[in-house]
């Protein structure tokens, strides 16, 4: 048993999987010392996710853009690059997006929901491009740069918002119904939540970014780059221009996240004071995902779980929903220390073969 | 009598291998004590433990008879005992003075002294005659001053036992002539030196005794006065070792390799590479002689299409490929053995497998329209590691994992393989065992023979010697001479490595 | 309108928007001086604020009366400190990439300080109001001065002066102490400090808790003469702001200062621009992308490259080279 843990493939999984229990019991010890049952917590969450078809429907529907995200800031990390700039060019996919279905309105449906949702992805490309290019050009490092593009997406939005785009309710008028994902079926079938037809387009994203990365040879290049830039360099692959195209990817990624928002969720957009937090998730979903597609809607599947079904947490067991917020730091600083799980899984595993 | 040091029975292992199996080492007061060994037998592991960076799992360490524990360099520092690091342990973007004193500063008040720091390394180094400049910046010094400030940390903090691993590794001949006269003032003055070496010319020049280690054991400790170069080697390999030599006919043919007036810069803008000619043949391994950082570097890379060639011209097969990428260099026949494997030659993360197909695996058969076709890389990848017997237990194991000497033979592999009209091996034997020495020399050997341009660059004189038909010495960016190492002796190589050529030329 | 009246109006504001982000980015520089990168600022400067609510609240309670505010820089300073060892030990012990952790350690801090906040106010969203703030006052004397006066001196918090004052200080002990070289020392090449007997883990923790010290009592400068009170937003971009400060300053103390007290120009001036002739013209996003546009090209080397400390970012682990 003990060779099968510390052996290769399982034990690479065993540490998102010890992180998410370890952020679950000390998120359970929490509540606990403030005063409330956390097993209430834990299946009132589990209930109203599995149970009740509302719930089930807004987890779904709050997975598509956080999958997008996790998608995105995976895609970088497999180049070697941290995008924490998922927020802004969420921002930008979002309001281009939405802007491009008031615009081109009168387009039919079959025309009109494409070009919108391309209009949003090629946006959030663009926020990842420049990033991109100043570290291909200029060697700035893209943690700063993105945190940097984050903040002019949310200033500039907000400000083309207001004097362009502007109805009453702090935002802009909704979209077409050409250029809507939105599904009266979808929302039936799930007591009125608002699922819409983005999934889909989660689903093309993550096969799309499996195929690249896998399968092609602009994948393997973007790989090995992101290995050791030396060695591809030395090889004869552009290291730049993997770079740039990275975050191209990456951006496009989350652009469509924003889409999703601005086509299903919500129809339009909104002045946002500060950001979303979904490109933030984003991170962590990338993280415990161990950078994987699957990995990503896996655990893209269990944070807008705990999100969705946090608000029946705070309902049925009174606990502040704020404690997700809580668990979902604690997992991510559990997965980031996973030098410290693997160390000691292979104390455990040592004592156990002496035994 | 008591040792300055002595090292009893130390044992010392990492995964997989013992790196010092029952090592005792004895340093006498007041001498030049060299460790002498190939790369990987151990010296540096037994050193480190010495320093307080390793412990180790057994044996016992004394200084000057007393028995000590030393669990950190702090404990080394406090018990005298200062080591002069292969890769220089300084802060480019501080002041001499201020590496110098960092750890332990003279004070007023809270504040730093850095006047009384100034005096103290400008008195320190007028006493051993090192002349460095206490207020210059680290990265505006030449490698030899670095070095000397290394040395003046160790002074500063009252040492007396003084380890200095591979000093001469990268300085020029003049700089090592000077680095020996200082070493023996050092010992004048009272210190004892452990000097860490695999170049026997610097033991008979500098030392008193010599310990062997090979594999991780002493083999035996001699009088420097009692022994000679050849009985010492043999104690170094321990075996009667086939050195290949380039014995098959020297027959070049046309010019594969042609470069005019060429002149790079490096990385701060200075000429590197200043108007230099060289032409390579079919059939010929040309051998760069030099002292690191004269310009082999920036040469190689403006060859590869790594860094931009300021003025000049390369030609390759009459093909001109200055201004080319590397991707179009390599597609036009070059293939390239890079100095640091680990960081140039391998994506360490991939597989054996993705490796071998670095430079191919966007043409046919391994990829159409853009998919890769695993399969092919696959079978490809398998016919490699059982051609160059690269030991990996698969061409699905991480690159990361394999030792030293079969990472290099995948990157020997995937070059040969790919059957370049020029093969550029630079440094390619650094940091292997004997084993896998031999098995590269071989392989350069047949590229000769099977009619390709082979340009090696080494800092290894032997290397040079053994392998080349002709050896070009490069000296501040220029070749200063082009010689028959049949017709030279390590003696003449090293002068004109010191771009003195009249001198080379009469030795 | 004239020039002198509208700097009357725009330095005071200056001076006091400026305060937390100095005291922010000097505690980033602390830390990345000493080899960690600390994106966790923003989640710094929020457990900061939130202390200084509740323990301001809770002084005032006690009849502490207008000394609260103040002892509760002191606490804040203290909770920040600790909570940056989360930081600390995942990040240099646990040798966790540090941008990640830095990325969850603003998660944990919203996450904590909201629950918290809903935990001891009955499910409220937000802290009461305190009563006492730390007041822009006249500073007797200097108001008089003409021209500066004005300017400088009157309607001003002396937390500006300590933010400005800090600003030298973090520089002379950085530059001018045998610590400051230590700390210095391990950020640009931790191997050498090792050698030299420096313990690079300990500097590195010290740094660290350095940061969340000063990115604490920047959070609580901001509650205690901007906000008032602590909700879910009280600190939203503040920190990073900060950041984008600490880089544009070069990582340097006293740049640190200079751009905090540029950015607090920028911010102030998008508030106040309205009331200002030709610049009530000028869209406020230009003022609002300012200070991000600005450190983009202070990176990219357009306005004087700005470097990281070498190892800024690099785990250090002993032996390997």
């Amino acid at each position: 048993m003990s060779k099968l843990l510390t052996s290769g493939k399982y034990f690479h999984i065993l540490v998102p999987l010890i992180s998410v229990v370890l952020g679950l019991m000390v998120g359970a010890i929490i509540m606990l010392a403030a005063g409330y049952n956390p097993i209430l917590a834990y299946q009132s969450i589990v209930e109203s996710v599995f149970l009740q078809p509302y719930y089930t429907g807004e987890t779904i529907r709050a997975m598509i853009p956080l999958v997008l995200a996790g998608l995105s800031v995976a895609f970088a990390f497999r180049t070697g690059l941290f995008n924490i700039g998922v927020e802004g060019q969420l921002l930008a996919g979002w309001f281009v997006s939405v802007a491009t279905a008031i615009f081109f309105g009168h387009l039919p449906k079959v025309v009109l929901l494409p070009l919108s949702i391309l209009a949003g992805g090629i946006a959030g490309g663009v926020w990842g491009i420049i990033p991109g290019f100043l570290k291909a050009r200029f060697k700035v490092h893209e943690v700063i740069s993105t945190i940097m593009m984050n903040y002019i997406a949310l200033y500039t939005t907000n400000y083309l918002i207001k004097h362009y785009l502007y109805t009453q309710g702090e935002r802009t008028p909704n979209i077409p119904d050409n250029a809507s994902l939105a599904s009266p079926m979808l929302a039936n079938l799930t007591q009125g939540s608002r699922l819409h037809w983005g999934f889909i387009v989660a689903i093309i994203a993550g096969l799309l970014m499996w195929f690249i990365l896998w399968k092609t040879t602009r994948g393997y290049e973007l790989r090995a780059v992101g290995f050791s830039p030396g060695a591809s360099r030395y090889a004869g692959i552009n290291v730049e221009r993997n770079i740039v195209l990275s975050m191209a990817f990456s951006g496009m990624f989350a652009g469509l996240a924003g889409t999703m928002e601005g086509l299903g969720t919500y129809q339009y957009m909104m002045i946002n004071a500060s950001f979303i937090g979904i490109g933030f998730n984003g991170i962590a979903v990338a993280l415990l995902g161990l950078n994987t597609v699957v990995g990503v809607f896996l655990s893209g599947a269990l944070f807008s779980a705990l999100q969705t079904g946090g608000l029946t947490m705070q309902s049925d067991a009174g606990v502040p929903v704020d404690l997700i917020n809580i668990v979902i730091a604690l997992i991510i600083f559990f997965v980031g220390s996973s030098y410290v799980i693997k160390w000691v899984l292979n104390r455990l595993a040592k004592r156990g073969e002496k035994n | 009598m008591s040792y300055a040091i002595e090292m009893r029975n130390i044992r010392k292992e990492f995964p997989g291998i013992v790196a010092n199996d029952d090592v005792t080492l004895q340093v006498k007061e007041g001498e030049i004590h060299a460790l002498f060994g190939e790369n990987g037998a151990g010296k540096s592991t037994l050193m480190n433990v010495l320093f307080g960076l390793y412990q180790p799992d057994a044996g016992e360490i004394y200084v000057k008879g007393q028995k000590v524990n030393i669990s950190d360099p702090n404990d080394a520092n406090r018990l005298g005992i200062g080591m002069v690091h292969q890769h220089f342990m300084l802060i480019d973007n501080f002041t001499v003075a201020e590496n110098i004193i960092l750890g332990s500063e003279p004070t007023r008040g809270m504040a730093l002294d850095m006047d009384k720091a100034v005096k103290i390394v400008r008195d320190l180094s007028d006493r051993y005659g090192l002349d460095v400049d206490p207020l210059k910046k680290v990265e505006d010094i030449t490698i030899g001053m670095q070095q000397r400030v290394e040395i003046l940390k160790i002074l500063y903090r009252g040492s007396n036992i003084l380890i200095f691993d591979e000093p001469t590794a990268v300085l020029t001949p003049i700089e090592i002539k000077e680095l020996i006269e200082i070493m023996k003032r050092l010992v004048k003055e009272g210190k004892s030196i452990i000097l860490i070496t695999h170049k026997l010319k610097e033991i008979f020049e500098a030392c008193d005794r010599c310990t062997v280690i090979r594999l991780g054991k002493v083999i035996g400790t001699v009088d420097i006065s009692d022994t000679n170069p050849s009985k010492l080697a043999d104690m170094m390999v321990g075996r009667k070792v086939n050195i290949p030599v380039n014995d098959s006919p020297y027959a070049p043919k046309e010019k594969v390799l042609e470069i005019k007036d060429l002149t790079v810069l490096d990385s701060r803008k200075v000429p590197a590479v200043r108007k230099l000619d060289l032409e390579v043949h079919g059939g010929e391994i040309l051998g760069i002689a030099g002292v690191d950082g004269n310009g082999q570097t920036e040469l190689i890379e403006a060859i590869a299409g790594l860094r931009k060639v300021h003025e000049g011209q390369i030609l390759l097969n009459g093909e001109d490929i200055t201004r080319l990428k590397t991707r179009k260099i390599i597609e036009a026949g070059l293939g390239y053995i890079p100095e640091d494997r680990h960081k140039h030659g391998l994506v360490l993360d991939f597989t054996v497998g993705e490796n071998m197909v670095l430079q191919t695996y966007y043409k046919k058969p391994f990829a159409h329209a853009g998919v890769l076709q695993n399969k092919v890389i696959s079978k490809k990848a398998k016919q490699l590691i059982k051609e160059f017997d690269v030991r990996t237990p698969g061409e699905k194991t991480l690159a990361r994992s394999l030792s030293g000497g079969n990472q290099q033979k995948v990157v020997i592999a995937r070059e040969v393989d790919r059957s370049p009209k020029l093969l550029i091996a630079a440094q390619p034997t650094r940091g292997l065992d004997i084993g896998a020495i031999e098995f590269i020399h071989n392989k350069l050997l047949e590229e000769k023979k099977k009619g390709k341009a082979v340009l090696l660059v080494s800092f290894e004189l032997d290397e040079i010697l053994h392998l080349s038909d002709r050896i070009a010495v490069i000296y501040e960016g220029r070749i200063i001479d082009i010689v028959n190492p049949k017709e030279t002796n390590e003696n003449q190589l090293g002068l004109l490595m010191a771009g003195r050529k009249e001198a080379g030329r009469q030795a | 309108m004239s020039l002198l009246s509208i700097l009357d109006i725009i330095i005071p504001s200056m001076l006091l928007t400026a305060a937390p982000l100095i005291f922010t980015a000097l505690g980033g520089v602390f830390s990345e001086r000493s080899g960690v990168v600390n994106i966790g600022l923003e989640g710094l400067m929020a457990v900061g604020a939130f202390t200084a609510a509740i323990s301001t609240y809770y002084l005032e309670n006690m009849g502490a009366g207008a000394a609260a505010p103040w002892l509760s820089l002191l606490i804040a300073a203290v909770a920040g400190c600790l909570f940056s060892l989360i930081h600390a030990v995942v990040s240099i012990s646990f040798r966790a990439d540090q941008t990640v952790s830095g990325v969850a350690l603003n998660f944990l801090a919203t996450g904590v300080t909201v629950f918290l906040v809903k935990l001891l106010f009955q499910g409220a969203g937000q802290t009461p109001y305190i009563e006492h703030r730390i007041d822009k006052v006249d500073i007797p004397g200097l108001d008089q001065i003409p021209v500066i006066g004005p300017m400088l001196f009157s309607h001003v918090a002396y937390t500006s002066f300590i933010a400005i004052a800090m600003g030298f200080l973090v520089w002379y002990i950085l530059f001018k102490t045998p610590f400051g070289l230590r700390l210095r020392s391990v950020g640009e090449h931790p191997a050498a400090a090792d050698t030299l007997g420096i313990n690079v883990t300990k500097m590195r923790y010290i740094g660290v808790m350095l940061s969340g010290a000063f990115g604490g009592t920047g959070g609580a400068i901001y509650l205690v003469t901007i906000a008032g009170n602590y909700n879910a937003t009280t600190i939203s971009g503040q920190g990073f702001l900060a950041l984008a400060a600490m880089v544009f300053g070069k990582w340097n103390p006293v740049g640190a200062l200079g751009a905090g007290l540029f950015f607090g120009f920028a911010q102030s001036l998008s508030i106040t621009s309205q009331q200002i002739p030709i610049l009530d013209r000028l869209p406020d996003v230009y003022l609002l992308i300012a200070p991000y546009v600005l450190t983009l090209l202070v990176l990219a080397g357009f306005v004087g490259r700005a470097e990281a400390p070498k190892a800024d970012g690099v785990p250090y682990i002993k032996g390997q080279r």
